[in-house]
C-alpha cells in the first residue's frame, strides 16, 4: 500500500497563495491513486518556481537545466523503461527555452508525462513575459505590452497528434489529480498544460479569472476526434475548456527499439564474442 | 625497389573515388602491407576536387607523405593540381583522352574497359595490377565491399577488374611497385572514428545520442549499424543540446553514455558539460575537430579546440582530456575515458580531428576477450543510512546509486545542493561542495597518462606533439636522425590535467624544444608554459586545413 506519507511533507519556497501548492497536492494524490512506490518514479525538472516542485516530494529526482528536462527524461526512460518518468516544470522552461525539445518529444511519443505549470509569466526571474503571455500583457521587460501571439501548447500538441493532451486548472485539484493519474497510465507522451495563477507577477490571469472561465468538457466529449479536439484546443476567452482534449494509441517510442524488448539497457553486459566477431569483420 | 609508396587518387565527388580508395586500401592491408590513409574532401556532394591518399609500406608507418609515387587521376583537374607532387620515379594513371605527353603517364582506355559508371572499378584494376596485387584477392575484397545482394553487379565488377588486370599486364611495369611480402601478418583496417565506436562498446557503452556534424558523424553511424547486434541504443537528437542532455539522463539512470560532435556542435553542448559536472554524472564527450571559428572549413582538419574544451562549461570543476594520436589510441583511450568518467563521476573528453577520424590504418585486431567492461553500480549496496548521493567523502567521490534499482531514492540537482541532492543556499555548504568536487582532481591526476618520449637522449631537437600530429613527428624525427641529427619526440595523448613532473626533465634536456600543432597559436605550448613557465624555442604550426606531414615539419625547421 502506497500512502500519502510515502511522498513526504516539505516546506516550500513558494509565495503564499501560489497555484503551485494545489498542483503539488494533486500530483501526490495521483501518485498514491496510481499506487506507485516513490522508488519507481523518476521526476525530471528544469529551472523556475515550478521546477522546484519535485524537490518537495520524496522521489527520485533529476533537476537539470532551464528548458532541458525533456531530453534528460527521454534519455533516462530509454535507459530504464521500468521507471515511471514525469517531467514537471514551467511554461517558460518547456515552451520557451525547451520549445524544440517539446516538439521532438511529441514526435517521438516517448512514454513520459509532462506537467507544465502554465502561469503565463516567468516567476523565478521576477515577472517577464513567457511564451504563453497574452498580447498587451505589461511587464518591466515588455513595458509597451507583449506584442507576440501566444504559443498554444495544447493546439500544437493536437496538431502533431500527441498521444495524450489535456488542459487543467490548478484550482480544480481533484479534476487535475484525475488527469495526472490517467496521463501516467497512458503509454506514450502525455501533456497536461496546467493553468496556474502567479499571485506575485501575473495580475491579469488571477485565480478568479481562471475560475470564472475554466469549464470541464462534457462527459460525452470524444477525445479521439481530432477535428473536434482542434476546435476545443483553440477555445480561449470567456470559456476555457479543461479535461482530456485529445488522445490516441500510437505505440510509444520505446517500442521501436528491439534492444529494449530484452529489458532495460542498465546492467546489460557486453557480449565479448559478438564484439570479437565485429572486430574480425574489419579484416 | 622501395619499401614505401604514396598513392594519390583524385577526382570529383560522385566519381566513386572513395570506393576505389577503400577497396584498394583494404586489398593492400589484406596483402599484408601497412597503410596510412588521408582523405581530403570538399563540403559538397557532387563535383569539386577530392583526394584519397594511401601511403603504403612493408613496414609500420604512422604518417601521411607528400610526394606522390602513383597519381591516379579520375579527372583532368587532378593532373593540374597534383602533377607537380610527383616523385622522379612517379607514374600517372589517367584516361586515354588526357593531353599529357609525359612518358610516365599510363593512358587507360576506360571507355573500352568499362561502361562509364564502372570506370572507377577499371581504375582500381589498373592500379592493383601495377602494384602487383593478387587479382583473386582484389576480387574477393570487391565482392565483400558490394555485398552479396546484387550478384549481377558483382559479376560485372569482376569482369571489368579482369579486363583491367589483363590490359595493364601488357603495359610497361611500374618501377616503384611494392616488394611482395612472403609471410604477411593478418590485420584489420579501421578509421579513427570506427575505433572510437568499438572502444566505447568494449567499455560498456549503452546509450549514444548525436546530431550529425562532420567529421564526427561516422562514430554515430558505426554505432547505429551495430546497435541491434551489440545491445545499445543510438538516437539522433533534435539538436546537440538535446543530445548531451539525453546522454546525461541515460547515464544518471545507469546506461554508460557518450556523445560525439565537432566544435560548432560542442559549442551548443557546453551547458551540458557543466550539468554533468554539477550532477556528477559520468559522460564521455568526443570532439572531432575541424577548422573554426563558426562553421569554418567543414571537411578539413585542425587542432584548434584544445583551449575551448579545456575551458568549456561555466564554473570550476575537474575534467580530463584525451587526445589519441593513432587509431589504436582511439580505441584504448576511449576505454580509458569510460573508466575515468565512471570512477570520478563527471565529463571526460576525447579530442580528435578530421585527419585521424577519417584515416584508415592497418592494425592488429583489438583483443577484447579479456578486456573488463566498466560497469555502473547496478547492485551496489549502501549500508550507511540515510543515502546521500552527494555525501562529502575524503576522495570527493560519493556513492553512486541508480534510480529505481534499490530501496533508496536518488536525487541530483543542477543548483548547488545538499548532500542529499536538494537545492540549498547554505553558503558554507556551498564552499564544502566546491571543495568536494575539486577534490576529484587528485584522483584524475594520479591516473594521468605520461607523455610518450622516443629518440635520442639529450637531443639537439625535441618535437612536442599532441593528438593526431604524433605520427608525423615520429617520422620527421627519425628522418632527421638518419641524417645524423640528435632528435627526440614527446607525444601527449592526454593533454589535461598536466603533471609537469612527468615531462619537465625531457623539456630541459633538449637544446631546442619545438611545438608541432595543427593550429595557429600553439595551444599546447601555451598550456605548458602556463603550467610550468617553460617557453618553447620554435613552433611548427599548420592551420590551412591540411594534416601535418613529416615533410611539412622538415620544411619549417630549415
Ligand atoms: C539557461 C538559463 N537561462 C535563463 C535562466 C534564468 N531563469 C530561471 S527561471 C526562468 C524562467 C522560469 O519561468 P517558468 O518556466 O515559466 O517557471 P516559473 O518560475 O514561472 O514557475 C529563467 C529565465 C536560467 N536559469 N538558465
Ligand atoms: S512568483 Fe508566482 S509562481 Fe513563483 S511562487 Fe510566487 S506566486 Fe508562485
Amino acid at each position: 500500500m502506497v500512502t500519502l506519507e510515502a511522498y513526504g511533507n516539505y516546506e516550500t519556497a513558494w509565495c503564499p497563495g501560489c497555484g503551485n501548492f494545489s498542483i503539488q497536492k494533486a500530483v501526490k494524490k495521483a501518485l498514491v491513486a496510481s499506487q506507485l512506490p516513490p522508488q519507481r518514479v523518476l521526476f525530471v525538472s528544469g529551472i523556475g518556481q515550478a521546477a522546484k516542485a519535485p524537490h518537495y516530494l520524496n522521489v527520485n529526482l533529476f533537476d537539470g537545466l532551464h528548458g532541458r528536462s525533456v531530453p534528460v527524461a527521454t534519455g533516462a526512460k530509454l535507459s530504464n523503461p521500468g521507471l515511471t518518468v514525469i517531467v514537471e516544470s514551467g511554461d517558460g522552461c518547456n515552451y520557451g527555452e525547451g520549445g524544440n525539445h517539446f516538439l521532438a518529444a511529441i514526435r517521438r511519443n516517448i512514454d513520459v508525462t509532462l506537467l507544465v505549470h502554465n502561469n503565463q509569466v516567468y516567476g523565478l526571474t521576477k515577472g517577464q513575459a513567457s511564451p504563453t503571455s497574452e498580447p498587451g500583457f505589461i511587464t518591466k521587460a515588455q513595458p509597451e505590452g507583449v506584442a507576440s501571439v501566444p504559443f498554444n501548447p495544447v493546439a500544437v500538441a493536437v496538431t502533431m497528434r500527441a498521444g495524450f493532451v489535456a488542459r487543467a486548472f490548478s484550482g480544480l485539484e481533484d479534476h487535475l489529480s484525475g488527469l495526472i493519474q490517467q496521463a501516467i497510465a497512458h503509454r506514450g507522451f502525455s501533456l497536461i498544460d496546467i493553468l496556474q495563477p502567479c499571485v506575485s507577477f501575473n495580475k491579469v490571469n488571477t485565480f478568479s479569472w481562471y475560475k470564472k472561465r475554466c469549464r470541464e468538457l462534457p462527459s460525452d466529449y470524444d477525445p479521439k476526434n481530432r477535428e473536434a479536439a482542434l476546435k476545443v484546443a483553440e477555445e480561449w476567452g470567456e470559456r476555457i475548456p479543461i479535461g482530456i482534449i485529445y488522445r490516441n494509441d500510437r505505440p510509444p517510442f520505446e517500442d521501436n527499439f528491439p534492444v529494449l524488448q530484452e529489458g532495460r539497457l542498465v546492467g546489460r553486459q557486453v557480449d565479448r564474442n559478438l564484439l570479437a566477431n565485429v572486430i574480425e569483420s574489419y579484416r | 625497389m622501395n619499401n614505401t609508396l604514396n598513392i594519390l587518387i583524385g577526382g570529383e565527388a560522385g566519381q566513386g573515388l572513395v570506393t576505389v580508395g577503400e577497396i584498394l586500401a583494404k586489398s593492400l592491408v589484406r596483402s599484408g602491407y601497412y597503410i596510412v590513409v588521408t582523405q581530403s574532401y570538399m563540403s559538397r556532394i557532387r563535383g569539386g576536387h577530392n583526394t584519397f591518399a594511401i601511403r603504403v609500406s612493408t613496414e609500420e608507418i604512422l604518417a601521411p607523405q607528400e610526394p606522390v609515387d602513383l597519381l591516379v587521376a579520375l579527372n583532368d583537374e587532378t593532373l593540374t593540381l597534383h602533377q607537380k607532387e610527383l616523385t622522379p620515379r612517379g607514374r600517372i594513371v589517367a584516361d586515354q583522352g588526357c593531353t599529357l605527353e609525359e612518358e610516365n603517364c599510363l593512358k587507360v582506355p576506360y571507355g573500352h574497359l568499362a561502361a562509364d559508371k564502372f570506370s572507377n572499378i577499371a581504375a582500381l584494376g589498373v592500379v592493383c595490377s601495377l602494384l602487383g596485387l593478387d587479382e583473386a584477392l582484389v576480387g574477393r575484397t570487391l565482392e565483400d565491399f558490394f555485398g552479396k545482394k546484387n550478384p549481377g553487379l558483382i559479376e560485372e565488377n569482376r569482369r571489368i577488374l579482369s579486363e583491367a588486370f589483363r590490359w595493364t599486364s601488357a603495359q610497361p611495369t611500374f618501377a616503384g611497385k611494392l616488394p611482395p611480402l612472403s609471410n604477411p601478418p593478418s590485420r584489420v583496417m579501421m578509421q579513427g572514428n570506427e575505433a572510437i565506436a568499438l572502444g566505447a562498446i568494449s567499455a560498456g557503452l549503452k546509450f549514444f545520442s548525436f546530431y550529425p556534424m562532420t567529421p564526427s558523424t561516422s562514430i554515430g553511424l558505426t554505432l547505429a549499424r551495430l546497435a541491434g547486434k551489440m545491445g545499445l541504443l543510438v538516437e539522433q537528437a533534435e539538436d546537440e543540446i538535446a543530445a548531451i542532455n539525453m546522454a546525461i539522463g541515460a547515464s544518471f539512470a545507469g546506461a554508460p553514455s557518450m556523445v560525439a560532435t565537432s566544435g560548432g556542435g560542442f559549442a551548443l553542448m557546453v551547458e551540458g558539460v557543466s550539468l554533468a559536472a554539477m550532477t556528477e554524472t559520468p559522460i564521455v564527450i568526443v570532439i572531432a575537430q575541424r577548422p573554426g571559428p563558426a562553421t569554418g572549413l567543414p571537411t578539413r582538419t585542425e587542432q584548434g579546440d584544445l583551449n575551448f574544451v579545456l575551458h568549456s562549461g561555466h564554473g570550476e570543476f575537474p575534467r580530463a582530456i584525451f587526445a589519441p594520436g593513432t587509431v589504436e589510441e582511439c580505441f584504448d583511450l576511449t576505454r580509458q575515458a569510460f573508466a575515468l568518467a565512471e570512477n570520478y563521476q563527471g565529463p571526460v573528453f576525447i579530442l580528435t580531428d578530421q585527419f585521424l577520424s577519417d584515416s584508415y590504418r592497418s592494425l592488429k585486431p583489438f583483443e577484447v576477450a579479456t578486456l573488463p567492461p566498466i560497469q555502473p553500480p547496478i547492485d551496489a549496496v549502501f549500508s550507511d543510512l540515510p543515502y546521500h548521493r552527494f555525501a562529502i567523502t575524503d576522495s570527493g567521490v560519493s556513492p553512486r546509486l541508480l534510480p529505481g534499482l534499490s530501496e533508496y531514492l536518488v536525487v541530483a540537482g543542477s543548483d548547488e545542493h545538499t548532500e542529499d541532492g536538494h537545492l540549498t543556499e547554505d553558503l558554507s555548504l556551498r564552499k564544502q561542495m566546491v571543495e568536494k568536487r575539486l577534490k576529484k582532481m587528485d584522483r584524475i591526476r594520479q591516473e594521468v597518462i605520461p607523455p610518450e618520449r622516443q629518440g635520442d637522449q639529450n637531443p639537439d631537437l625535441l618535437l612536442v606533439s599532441w593528438g593526431s600530429s604524433k605520427g608525423s613527428c615520429l617520422e620527421a624525427a627519425s628522418m632527421m636522425r638518419s641524417s645524423g641529427q640528435r632528435v627526440a619526440s614527446l607525444h601527449f595523448s592526454q593533454v589535461w590535467p598536466m603533471v609537469p613532473e612527468q615531462f619537465m626533465g625531457f623539456l630541459q634536456d633538449a637544446r631546442q624544444v619545438v611545438g608541432v600543432e595543427g593550429n595557429a597559436t600553439g595551444q599546447l605550448a601555451s598550456l605548458i608554459r602556463q603550467a610550468t613557465g617553460f617557453e618553447f624555442h620554435q613552433r611548427v604550426y599548420r592551420y590551412d586545413g591540411l594534416p601535418i606531414t613529416p615533410e611539412y615539419i622538415l620544411r619549417r625547421l630549415k
